[in-house]
């Protein structure tokens, strides 16, 4: 059971389609024939269970590994067997559930890795340092560019993260729990800077379990269950679709709440 | 002024001084200090070397390689092979070229192991690579061993200087260049340096290479002093576990440490082991033990813990003296 009306605003381009994208890990599959798109400027919200295959879904998108079938296209072109830096530089960057900072370094290298790799074509040191410099300060740390990386709160590893993704230029950034482990403030500060990124005209994928969250800023949110597509549509659709009810938010959980 | 100020204000001009003189030391070296002395001093020199070239790679990337010996091991037999028929210089050339051949070769065989099976993987490598060359020499051309031609123990210092400061040069370069920012980036996390846009394997396999070029051309220069080699001596594992226990008993995080520590085994490999075997050997156990477990930044990395303490405890004293004032007051 689809739920209602989610052909509402598709007037935009599409920047990301997924058809038919199945992974299979032995005799498991963690996604079965999920079709999606992404369109351009769009905050798309992805939500289910622990083990829906979310971040499974990110790792296909990011080329972690192979799809099993199916195809996933960004901009028109194929993402299917390409590696992990290719689709990088290309313009999808991600940020990880797990933070994976280089905690051999200090703060600022850790964007420059962004700065320096994350583009098509070669970038001088001089641009690359403005580009770092810029994106830490976009999250706001500026201050702590010097400091060892793993001296720094989880929030604001997460936000090094996010400038590191964001030093490689993207067109499309997938946003894996950027939220989870910070406390309500740390939450809507979050929340703030991911309106800011859609702000600057990239378009962004979030996994997310803290439901304000995602109810708050995404323009659309898909609902994955048992590696398989279980509803898509605006906030509100989500909040009252009885599946996505029973399944994952439970009885006294609504939109904003 | 004290003492800690001094370390902290004036750190780039004490470690230039410090090469000033280690390089005056190692260049008038051979005028007071006798032959053997002399050669002593150019095998400390390529185990630096050895040291230096192994943390370019594995300390920057994290995959611990033990392959130096097969590296050094194939210098040494290029210059058996080829003394007789080209100049010095160009055999050390050919032997750095042919061991970042056959590093690159093995880098795109093994380097998508990760932990502990490439270590395992390079070390097994060591030991495979003796083993044919010896059943090569045994069964095919039934040879033992070769001689080699005796050079002058000066000569060969100033070569094995000269190839040791430029291994620092490149280690040092590297290290600053874009391509020590992704190995670095390889070794804190390499799935995300992946999705970075870095070429993980490219990138590993070809540093992995480059820092086999020095090894190689270190075994040329260390050949004429061995007067004599078979595959045991060529490929002996003892060329593997020795850079890397300097690097770590050094410490990894900067130049100084594989030098200080590279150094100073040379110096214990060529004196104490041949009296000494055993105690060496357990001495050897319990000072990386001792390392591993209380200096995990080597012993350079004593340096700026001692400062801290040092300069903590100052800060504490003058504190002291100061609240003492106020509370007079």
């Amino acid at each position: 059971m689809r739920s209602c009306g989610k052909e509402a605003k598709r007037s935009n381009m599409g920047i990301l389609e997924g058809q038919g994208v199945s992974k299979f890990f032995g005799g498991l599959a963690a996604i079965a024939n999920v079709d999606f798109h992404v369109d351009q400027g769009e905050i798309v919200g992805l939500i289910g269970p622990n083990g829906a295959g979310k971040t499974t879904l990110f790792n296909l998108i990011s080329g972690t590994f192979p799809l099993s079938s199916g195809e996933i296209g960004f901009k028109g072109r194929r993402l299917n067997g390409l590696k992990p830096h290719q689709i990088c530089r290309m313009g999808i960057a991600r940020t990880f559930q797990e933070t994976k900072v280089f905690g051999n370094m200090p703060v600022i290298q850790n964007v420059l890795v962004g700065a320096f790799f994350g583009m098509p074509t070669h970038v001088s040191g001089a641009a690359a340092t403005r580009e770092a410099t810029q994106a830490l300060e976009f999250v706001g740390l500026s201050a702590m560019g010097a400091a060892p990386i793993n001296d720094l709160t989880l929030a604001n590893q997460k936000r090094v993260e996010v400038a590191r993704a964001l030093a490689t230029k993207p067109e499309l950034l997938l946003l894996d729990e950027l939220m989870a482990g910070l406390n309500a403030a740390e939450v809507s500060e979050a929340m703030e800077l991911v309106t800011k990124i859609r702000d600057k005209g990239i378009t962004i994928v979030m996994v997310e379990h803290v439901m304000k969250a995602i109810m708050g800023i995404s323009s659309r949110v898909m609902v994955l269950h048992h590696g398989e597509k279980i509803a898509e549509g605006t906030c509100n659709e989500i909040s009252c679709n009885r599946t996505v009810i029973d399944i994952y938010l439970g009885e006294e959980t609504h939109a904003g709440s | 002024m004290n003492i800690t100020r001094l370390f902290t204000t004036h750190r780039k001009p004490l470690s230039v001084g410090f090469f000033i003189l280690l390089i005056a030391f190692v260049l008038t070296f051979p005028l007071y200090g006798g032959i053997y002395p002399t050669s002593v001093l150019t095998t400390m020199l390529m185990y630096a070397i050895l040291a230096v070239s192994w943390t370019m790679f594995s300390g920057a990337t994290g995959y611990m390689s033990l392959a130096p010996a097969a590296f050094l091991g194939t210098g040494i037999y290029v210059m058996a092979l080829l003394q007789n028929y080209l100049p010095f210089p160009v055999i050390m050339v050919i032997a750095g070229l042919i061991s970042f051949a056959l590093a690159l070769l093995l880098g795109l065989v093994t380097l998508r192991l990760k932990g502990i099976y490439f270590t395992i993987f390079t070390f097994g490598l060591v030991v495979f690579i003796g083993n044919v060359v010896n059943y090569v020499e045994a069964k095919v051309i039934e040879r033992h061993g070769w001689v080699f031609n005796a050079m002058d123990e000066t000569t060969l210092l100033y070569i094995m200087f000269g190839l040791a400061v430029v291994t620092v040069l490149a280690a040092y370069f590297i290290g600053r260049s874009r391509l020590g920012l992704a190995m670095r980036s390889i070794g804190g996390n390499e799935e995300a340096a992946e999705h970075m846009g870095i070429d993980t394997t490219r990138i590993k396999v070809l540093t992995f290479a480059m820092s086999a070029v020095f090894m190689g051309a270190a075994g040329v220069v260390v050949a004429p002093s061995l007067s004599y080699s078979n595959p045991g001596i060529a490929f002996s594992v003892v060329y593997s576990f020795v850079p890397i226990v300097a690097a770590v008993f050094g410490g990894m995080g900067n130049l100084q440490g594989p030098i200080v520590g590279g150094l100073l085994f040379g110096y214990l490999e060529k004196t104490l082991r041949a009296t000494w075997l055993n105690y060496y050997n357990l001495g050897f156990g319990i000072i990386m033990v001792v390392v591993i477990l209380f200096l995990p930044s080597g012993i350079v990395g004593l340096v700026p813990m001692l400062r801290d303490k040092l300069g903590g405890m100052i800060a504490k004293l003058r504190k002291g003296g100061e609240a003492e004032q106020h509370g007079n007051t």
